[in-house]
This record gives structure tokens, sequence and C-alpha cells, in this order.
């Protein structure tokens, strides 16, 4: 099982009013000199071997239906799972530590 | 012969519609045949036109008409359309068409950030379609407007094309109330036969419900087409 995910952001040429909210109401919390644009992130459970053929199907559903790519722009990128690891343990430390945070 | 019916006009529901009642009614009014579609039907029903209505089809998840735009009836809808076939998308049908690809550009949110519902001053700019053929080229008219989301943008190309080819055939007049581009406030396809617009003609069919009946020429303008076909 791999993870992939996918963030869509509105094009920069494009009106972003939820950003300009965010960005508007961070001013208000005292937050200054911070501009928002916001989009979305989705994350893709993807059943067996992450191959890229798979991984080229991904990027056709982001393409056909997480994104409108008339105002959208879409990055599609691959996380690592932590092996579901009783009986052998290969991953290194600091790789198992940065998982437990994005996990977290 | 039996009784004299009008064309069927075929209005599709989806989960989360909320305007289908009033197109049927307003076809109804016109003296059509209305024929209520259901979404995961992938059939037309032998119907001469359809309409995609207003409301919140899945909630507008994702994107307003994202995920309605693959529900099973629309095949037929994207099939018929490409053969000619008059379709009409309000406010949320509109959204479902700019997602289907039937007409270009896209709605986003509104560039005010609230939602806007107000009795809304537009000049019809087109009557070359097959929706709007009963109206007068520049007539100023009065419709409801009731969205969230209906900023018109498209690409620059997109818009130039549009206005070359007078596929703007609403426009917002007496202020912008979204951020429309152009304030854009429906267009139709190069062929005129598919139409999206953001405010509501079906509100404005009945003095007793609507501040006018400027609604009425949509429908009574793809009857008379329809009439006339056959």
């Amino acid at each position: 099982m791999a993870r992939v995910v996918v963030d869509v952001m509105p094009k920069p040429e494009i009106l972003d009013p939820q950003g300009k909210a965010v960005t508007g109401a961070l001013a208000r919390l005292g937050f200054d000199g911070i501009s928002v644009r916001q989009g979305k992130r989705f994350e893709l459970e993807v059943d067996g071997e992450l191959t890229e053929e798979r991984l080229a199907e991904v990027r056709r559903a982001a393409e056909i239906l997480l994104a409108n790519t008339v105002i959208e722009t879409f990055d599609v990128r691959v996380e690592e799972l932590p092996e579901p690891s009783d009986d052998h343990d290969q991953s290194e430390p600091a790789e198992e530590a940065e998982l437990a945070t994005q996990a977290g | 012969m039996g009784p004299q019916l009008g064309p069927k006009i075929g209005v599709v529901t989806f989960p989360g519609s909320l305007d289908d009642q009033d197109a049927l009614r307003a076809i109804r009014l016109c003296e059509g045949e209305p024929v209520p579609l259901w979404h995961g039907n992938d059939t037309l029903d032998d119907v001469q036109a359809v309409i995609l209505p207003g409301g919140f089809s899945y909630g507008d998840y994702l994107r307003c008409g994202a995920i309605s735009r693959f529900a099973p009836v629309m095949a037929e809808v994207i099939k018929a359309a490409e053969a000619g076939m008059p379709v009409l998308g309000i406010c949320n049908g509109f959204q479902i068409l700019c997602e289907a690809h039937l007409l270009p550009g896209a709605l986003i949110r509104n560039d005010v950030r609230v939602f806007v519902c107000k009795d809304q001053d537009l000049r019809v700019e087109s009557v070359d379609t097959t929706w709007t053929s009963d109206f007068t080229k520049d007539q100023d008219i009065t419709l409801v407007l009731k969205s969230g989301e209906g900023g018109y943008v498209a690409d620059e190309e997109t818009l130039r094309r549009l206005e070359d080819q007078g596929q703007v055939i609403f426009r917002y007049t007496n202020g912008n109330p979204n951020g429309s581009y152009n304030d854009i406030a429906g267009i139709c396809n190069e062929r005129g036969n598919v139409v999206g617009l953001m405010p509501h003609p079906e509100h404005n069919v009945d003095s007793l419900t609507g501040p006018t009946r400027d609604g009425r020429a949509v429908f009574s303008s793809v009857l008379n087409f329809l009439t006339a076909k056959v």
C-alpha cells in the first residue's frame, strides 16, 4: 500500500476569496505581513504496488476530478508508508521519526 | 390525436438540487410538458431539451458541480448536447455545464465573499441562442440571483473568443454582484444550443411569486424553437 498526496491550488491569476478571508483574519489577529492562498490536499491510499502505470492513473484522476485545471493546478507526490513491521526492522530510525510526525 | 401537449423538456434532479420543481413549473406555465429526470438514470426519456436546475448538488463537495458532472444521466446529457439538443444550466446547472466542459470557463466564489441573494438587473446580449430567441437584443431584464459561487472566470483567450463570437448572452448591469469577468452572467457554446446562466429565470415566471416575469422568455424561446422544428 502506498500513499499518494495530491495538492490542488488555485492558479495564481485566479482570485482566491477564501485565501483573502483567511489573510484578513490573520491580520486582525495580529499576524502581520502574511498573505494566504488556500488550496486542497488529498491523501490517496493506493492498494498494491505503486507502479508507474498506477501513478499515471492517479495523475489522470487528479486531472479529471480532483482538480479543475481551468482554475487550479495540481501536484502529485508519493509518500512512503511505514512497513507493518513486526517481523524485521529495515527502516532507518530518522526516516521513522519523520513519518511519525507526518502521521501525527 | 390526444390532447395537445407542448414539447417535452426534462429537468434533472440531483441529490441536493433545489430548484428542479420551480423549473418544472416554469415549463408547465409556458405550455411545455415538464419531465422529471433522475440523476442516476442513464436515459433522457425522449425529452427534446434538458434543464440542469439550481441548488447544491452533492452538497457542493469538492467543487460546485464537480461530482454531479459524472452522474450517470450526464453521459446522456453530454451526448445529446453535442448532437445539438437544447441544454440549459441554471446556477448550479451552469457550474455543472462548465465542469462537464460543455461550456468554457469556471465559476468561483463571489469576490464579495458572501452569498448574494437579490433581484439582479441584466442585459440580454444575444438572442441567437435556442434559449434567448424570444428576448430582444439589449433588452434590460431583472432576474433573481442567489449564489455563493457565481464569479465567472476564464482565461483571456477564452474571454476574447466568447466576446468576439457573441457567446456572452447575459451581462450584469447596475453593478457586478460577484466579480464575474466582463460582468458575465450567462454564456452559450459555439452552436448556441447549450446555455448557462447564474440568475434564475425559473423564479421569474409568475407575478405572484416573483418581481418580474422576465424569465418566461427563456422557456418560451426553447418551446417555440422545438415547436417550429416539429
